[in-house]
């Protein structure tokens, strides 16, 4: 019997050897990272959220612009860090007396992926296919003001518009502001064609997007030579491939009570910056208790700000009491118009009837969500309002009940698109708030000077605190943590995209 | 034998049929729309129901399910909604990467069990078959997913001797791949060699208590010799039975483990597929897993006549 032990234990020892030995003799080799090119030329980037596809024309979802916008498509204009329009495939513009009409100087030598010249015919053609049907995705209406786009010369465009819009330059920086190519639109899906400074080498579907640098970029090329965009579904999974050093950065952390792995690392750094995403506390203004302004008033006051993002998110986040963030130029701290007051809170669900309310309270299955969800719950029970969490799988469901049928009294959810005060404009958006004012007001201010926008949108955003049409909680912030060396990513995140053009390692 | 194979080939079809059914019926009551995922927050009700009409999901069910099952039939799987791509094309990619893991973890599987479990056998009067055989049920307890969390802290977090996720596919680069299979097979296998151990040790243990193996002895053999060249052989044929019911184990584990390592393998198409609501792809790898059951269910039957040859005669 002994003998038979002990050839069983070599059998296992040697299975062991070989499988160990055959990864053990590789190991070194491959440690330069699989992006072409040496160490100090490429970076690797763990993302939370990978794109489904790469048409950002059909499929809605920040994943697609996130990647690609900036980096391999390029629009007139682009937003930078700060939050200001600048130029990009535009040198310049001016703007009629009349704010109808944009004249847009081109830049020279800029080409297209597939070698077609980028010119003011590539234009009017991206601009006139965001308004025709091949576009699907809702963002499109926003191209609906542009009356005609008339080519000057090669490098000299003009855009007439029905009336003025400050919003239209705006959301020319987003995606439906990208240039294509008329030769380039057959495979969007797979093969993006853009002038921008990297090109998409590669897609590993469920893995990995592997941009390289852009040969013919007719700007200034990047510091990289490759980046590669890793998705990870799993933020657990995300930090441990920092700390293994399969990657070099996590763009935009999930989990910030998991940032005590970093802070304390002199392997890494952690750099906070501010986003476009209110966490914004979602109220149904059209049926139920929360029709009532006098509830809506109450939730607000009833909601200590403070403790609901030091117990969900590491007192991570800026505080905000309406849909604008603080890098919006007609941003104002009204924090103050409904602050917490649970006494004020009491009594206005008393005069309303309501000191024994009883909500249905729909939230997304998402971190930023259900995080939060807990602590507003406990708090507002101490004023007397039960809110019934129901958690629900976002996207799918979430979209079904909340979103398209308005089925909720209140939501949480991470509003991320860039000025989307708008949205109060809509009576049809899933917050069913119809104030003919905000209305006028979000119109006069797209129709005014800069200086007249600004005050319509400060008013905007004073109407909307004080009727609690939604309640707000903080601005998400952006956090990255990167290896030590690694510079040049944008701190803020107030565009569409994951800007890389910067981007360094030491 | 052949009346009976025509009989498992009918069963094996009615099987296919009903599945395809029930994977339809599940996506049809599952809440959320294609088309509104497609649009998310952004979306107006007129781009919806343009999207909808696109994809063919405001067609009545049953006209629905007739397009989906005749494609099936043919092999056509259709085009995803939402990436764009062939349905069969991704199954066909993805399955590769999962195959590989599946194999590797169970070659890790039967690498710990067979020893294990023979040896737990040959000595279950003794403290050391005790302790392994303990040992095996303690391991049989411990959920992959945790394993692969335990394993990622140790040995890439920790040690960095291995990489915490990632994929690399054999042809790009073959000690990547290896260096990136190790942990997950691992974690998949280590499980169910704990389990397997535990059969193995019983069919052992079993045929330990022969006659034939009496009579082996009889003629001279050690008690070695006679389990090795007489008794293994017998041992299997339970074995391979939970073998097959094994792989159906290791394909599930596999969902959850390629999601812990972030393998772009079948698992996670399915999940990603679920989360978009992308009914066809769902629909696709749902039924392909369906079928690799049934195929492994009948292969092991085949398997069986070939290791006992009494059961040819029947």
């Amino acid at each position: 019997m002994r003998s038979l032990v002990r050839s069983a234990a070599v059998v296992a020892a040697g299975t062991l050897v070989l499988v160990f030995g055959a990864c053990g003799g590789e190991g070194t080799e491959s440690s330069g990272g699989g992006g072409g090119g040496g160490a100090s030329t490429t970076v690797k980037i763990g993302l939370n959220a990978e794109p489904e596809n790469l048409d950002f024309t059909t499929t809605d979802g920040a994943a697609i612009p996130e990647a690609l916008l900036v980096n391999v498509y390029e629009g007139l204009v682009k937003l930078n860090e700060e939050g200001e329009i600048v130029p990009l495939l535009a040198k310049s513009w001016d703007l009629s007396k009349d704010r109808r009409t944009y004249t847009f100087q081109l830049q020279e030598g800029a080409k297209f992926s597939n070698g077609d010249p980028f010119n003011a015919d590539a234009v009017k053609f991206s601009i006139e296919r965001v308004q025709s049907d091949d576009w699907k995705i809702s963002l499109k209406s926003y191209m609906d003001v542009v009356d005609q786009v008339k080519v000057n010369s090669p490098t000299e465009v003009e855009v007439v518009l029905k009336q003025p819009s400050n919003n239209w330059l705006f959301q020319m920086t987003t995606r439906i502001g990208a240039m294509f190519s008329p030769n380039g639109v057959d495979d969007l899906a797979n093969t993006p064609i853009g002038t921008g400074p990297y090109l998409l080498e590669r897609w590993t579907r469920g893995d990995s997007i592997l941009l390289s640098q852009n040969p013919d970029y007719w700007g200034e090329k990047p510091p990289m030579e490759a980046v590669t965009l890793r998705y990870f579904k799993d933020a657990t999974a995300l930090n441990n491939a920092l700390l293994s050093g399969a990657i070099d950065v996590i763009n935009d952390i999930q989990a910030p009570d998991s940032l005590t792995q970093f802070t304390g690392d002199d392997r890494f750094q952690v750099i906070e910056g501010t986003t476009n995403g209110e966490i914004t506390l979602a109220l149904n203004n059209e049926s139920g208790p929360m029709k009532d302004t006098r509830i809506r008033q109450a939730i607000s006051k009833g909601l200590d700000r403070e403790a609901i993002l030091k117990t969900a998110w590491a007192g991570r986040g800026e505080l905000i009491g309406s849909m604008v963030p603080p890098t919006d130029p007609w941003y104002e701290d009204l924090t103050d118009v409904h602050g917490y007051d649970p006494e004020a809170a009491k009594q206005l669900l008393a005069e309303a009837g309501a000191s024994d309310l009883e909500i249905r309270f729909r939230v997304p299955n998402l971190p930023y969500a259900t995080a939060p969800a807990q602590v507003v719950k406990s708090q507002l029970a101490k004023i007397g309002v039960t809110a019934n969490i129901d958690v629900l799988e976002f996207p799918a469901r979430w979209l079904a009940e909340v979103f398209t049928k308005a089925d909720y009294d209140m939501s949480i959810v991470q509003h991320v698109e860039p000025r989307d005060i708008v949205t109060f404009g809509n009576p049809d958006y899933y917050w069913r708030y119809d104030s003919p004012k905000v209305q006028k007001l979000l119109a006069e201010g797209d129709k005014g000077s800069e200086e007249e926008q600004t005050e319509a949108l400060k008013q905007v955003a004073r109407t909307l605190a004080e009727d609690a049409a939604a309640a707000w909680l903080y601005v998400f912030p952006n956090i990255t943590v990167t290896k030590k060396g690694i510079e040049g990513l944008p701190q803020n995140r107030v565009s569409e995209s994951l800007d890389l053009t910067e981007i360094t390692r030491g | 034998m052949l009346p009976a194979l025509l009989r498992r080939t009918a069963v094996f079809l009615a099987s296919v049929v009903v599945a395809s059914v029930l994977v339809f019926g599940f996506m049809a009551v599952l809440p959320g729309d294609p088309a509104e995922v497609a649009l998310g927050v952004n979306a107006s009700p007129e781009a919806v129901a343009e999207v909808r009409a696109e994809f063919g999901t405001d067609r009545s069910k049953p006209v629905q399910y007739a397009d989906w099952a005749g494609g099936l039939s043919v092999g056509d799987f259709g085009v995803s909604y939402v990436t764009q791509e062939s349905v069969g094309t991704q199954i066909n990619e993805r399955m590769q990467v999962t195959l590989i893991l599946v194999l590797a973890a169970m070659i890790v599987s039967l690498a710990i069990a067979l020893p294990l479990g023979t040896i737990a056998a040959a000595r279950h009067k003794k403290a050391s078959g005790v302790a392994l055989s303990a040992a095996s049920q303690v391991g049989a307890a411990v959920p992959a997913f945790l394993a692969g969390i335990l394993l990622v802290a140790v040995f890439s977090v920790q040690l960095g001797w291995f990489p915490s996720s990632g994929w690399t596919p054999p042809d790009e680069g073959f000690g990547d791949f290896l260096r990136q299979l190790i942990l997950p097979a691992i974690s998949l296998g280590v499980v169910e060699g704990a389990v397997l151990t535990r059969y193995v040790r019983s069919a052992v243990l079993e045929v330990l208590r022969e006659d034939f193996l009496r009579t082996a002895r009889a003629k001279g053999l050690t008690p070695n010799q006679a389990l090795v060249w007489h008794g293994l052989r017998n041992a299997a044929i339970p074995v391979i039975t939970v073998l097959g019911l094994q792989l159906s184990t290791l394909l599930i584990g596999a969902v959850v483990i390629e999601r812990v390592y972030v393998i772009p393998g079948l698992g996670s198409l399915l999940l990603d597929g679920v989360s978009n609501r992308d009914l066809l792809l769902v629909q696709g790898v749902v039924m392909v897993l369906v079928v690799a059951v049934l195929i492994v269910n009948y292969l092991v039957d085949v398997l069986y006549v070939v290791i006992d040859p009494r059961l040819r005669r029947s």
